[in-house]
């Protein structure tokens, strides 16, 4: 008889999970070459990150922010606004390119939805910036210093209410919802549910069920595109996507500044708010890669890079709640691809602490030949295509660094070629010549 | 906060310190000042316009060399965020520094730096200053296409630099 999912070891887990993704459930396969193509590729991408067996190539992905809108032609505003337009432009991109994966086409977040509820926490095309440029986080202290405890005590109240009706300006009038949590008998029964009734209230509610249907139509486009990918011989590369704890905080609760401050003022606060975190970041990627069937989250990881942090600092209040969430990710078979953005020079070696053949590294500006030394054997490698070299140099230039990092990472598995930075604009053929270059001399003989 | 600059410098100090020094003295200032005739008169080395340029909102980088700048004895006209090309070319008339600091953190900053190269040669001010540019993505490539006479890792670089350019010692 079949083993449950609690009598499973972590290993066992991980293999249940790649097999979900390797021959999913209800895929219509367009062709028996897409078919092929599909299996292959998950294959592949299974073996760079085991480590246990050496894969036919070393994969390649392309891992965009804008990008296909722009190579359609489109603007940011353009896709955030139309959504049909998303799902054309984003197959068009990997149709041509013919990566490994694709990224799913969500980054471009409903427009409407946005006004809607209006949206403090970025500026996105058309609303803050111009309608050529991305979406950009607008720092700030959403959290206040002293609300550590409320955080701790109650991430979900906290997050879902006080948060949040700082962050939507349409739902500002729910920092007023009382918890409900405060009945209990017949007596008082309807007390917190007085501010329902009171009209700015209701406004808030009303703003929320016109987000929704807004959410609901863009989803309609960004399933549809993750529906016809995979019959047409793409898996997806990730699940969803889940964050480091101390970024979580530093990045749009506490802002930067915030943070920094909280380590000297308040640490232990802010030590305990990471742990409170901790399982719904778990809890975050887990949900969404055993809803997917498939075992890859993305953590692209902010304020931990070189610089950032001291040493002593990255091992007090970066690393140990990220480990955390790594291992908890793990122990439930789910394969965590963290993005090292910036430098990670001065990390690897704290890095190097984790089981083998459980995670993939995508590292950005990192110097590759020190980061597989380091992690060789323990964690597949990936990324460090460079962001100026994809938009101002040549494909020849794609070429050469696509072979550095093949002869440098490629050797004996664990390296999946990839850019190293989200992208937006950059020179088309040099993803090409990436590509097309990996496919060649990546070939393991 | 000359020491504070120094730490930096050597990597004893990172950002989170950075941040908790500058909020210290922050108080501090706000304490004294009212009790204070007039301020200090700091002997300045030389004058430094600095901003990010259009379409980037980022900022933790341009105001780590700001500061730098700032305590290493610049006066820094500092323009903030999504600066466009025109506003970097009247703080240079107006202000007559030398030299200019452009920070991008996103790569569609590199189109806006060479934009505004191009507005400060435009406007027939190319050779009275220098350009600096750095942020995440910023490398000897850029430096080049963007026009730019030099490009800083970190915000020391921007210092050496700047201090090389004025003969500042």
């Amino acid at each position: 008889m079949e083993k449950k999912w609690e009598e499973l070891s972590s290993d066992e887990r991980q293999e249940a999970l790649f097999q979900r993704w390797i021959s999913p459930e209800g895929v219509e396969f367009a062709s028996p070459e897409a078919e092929k193509l599909y299996k292959e590729r998950t294959t592949r991408i299974k073996d760079a990150i085991q480590l246990k067996k050496l894969p036919d190539r070393v994969p390649v992905m392309l891992i965009p922010s804008f990008a296909p809108a722009f190579y359609s032609g489109l603007t940011p505003h353009d896709v955030m606004y139309d959504y049909d337009k998303i799902k054309t432009a984003w197959k068009k991109f990997f149709m041509d390119f013919q990566p490994d994966t694709h990224g799913g086409c969500e980054v471009p977040s409903p427009g409407k939805f946005l006004d809607i509820l209006d949206f403090k926490l970025y500026k996105w095309p058309g609303h803050g910036v111009s309608p050529e440029t991305t979406y950009q986080c607008i720092e700030g202290e959403y959290m206040k210093a002293d609300e550590y405890d409320a955080l701790i005590q109650d991430p979900f109240y906290f997050l879902s209410f006080t948060w949040a009706s700082r962050i939507f300006g349409a739902l500002e009038p729910l920092q007023t919802v009382p918890h409900r949590a405060s009945i209990f008998e017949m007596y008082g029964v309807s007390f917190p549910f007085i501010p329902y009734g009171l009209p700015p209230v209701q406004a808030a509610y009303k703003a929320l069920l016109e987000a929704g249907n807004e959410a609901v139509k863009w989803i309609g486009v960004i399933s549809s595109f993750s529906k016809e990918m995979p019959e047409l011989g793409f898996p997806a590369h990730q699940a969803g996507p889940t964050k480091a704890p101390f970024d979580v905080i530093g990045d749009t609760l506490r802002g930067t500044r915030g943070i920094m401050l909280d380590m000297y003022r308040q640490p232990d606060k802010l030590l305990q708010a990471m742990e409170a975190m901790t399982p719904i970041m778990i809890q975050t990627g887990v949900g969404a890669a055993k809803q997917a069937g498939n075992p890859l989250i993305f953590m692209p990881l902010h304020k931990g890079a070189d610089g950032f942090l001291s040493d002593k600092q990255f091992k007090t209040f970066y690393w140990p709640t990220l480990r955390k969430v790594i291992m908890g990710l793990i122990d439930e078979g789910v394969v965590p691809l963290l993005w090292a953005e910036g430098g990670y020079n001065s990390r690897l070696e704290v890095i190097r602490d984790l089981p083998k053949g459980k995670v993939g590294w995508l590292f950005d500006l990192t110097d590759m030949a020190k980061a597989k030394e380091a992690l060789d054997g323990i964690a597949c490698v990936m990324g460090n295509m460079p962001m100026d070299l994809l938009t101002v140099g040549t494909p020849k230039d794609a070429r050469e660094h696509a072979k550095k990092l093949i002869d440098t990472c490629g050797k004996g598995g664990g390296y999946i070629m990839a850019n190293g930075a989200f992208f937006d604009e950059v020179k088309w053929e040099n993803l090409k010549a990436i590509v097309d270059f990996t496919k060649e001399y990546g070939v393991y003989k | 906060m000359e020491i504070v600059g120094q730490r930096f410098a050597d990597s004893e100090y990172f950002i989170p310190d950075l941040v908790y020094s500058g909020e210290i003295l922050k108080e501090i200032t706000d304490m004294v000042k009212p009790k204070l005739a007039k301020a200090a008169e700091v002997k300045r080395v030389g004058k430094v316009v600095m901003g990010t340029v259009a379409g980037d909102i980022h900022d933790i980088g341009k105001d780590i060399v700001v500061f730098m700048l700032d305590v290493n004895g610049f006066e820094v006209y500092d323009l903030g965020v999504d600066v466009p090309a025109q506003k970097f070319v009247d703080k240079i008339k107006e202000s007559g520094a030398p030299i200019v600091g452009l920070s991008g953190f996103l790569a569609l900053a590199y189109d806006s730096m060479k934009q505004t190269v191009e507005a400060i040669k435009d406007a027939g001010l190319r050779d009275e200053v220098k350009v600096m540019i750095g942020g995440g993505q910023i490398t000897e490539e850029i430096k080049k296409y963007t026009g730019a006479d030099a490009y800083g890792k970190d915000a020391m670089v921007g210092v050496s630099l700047a201090k090389k350019w004025t003969g500042a010692k």
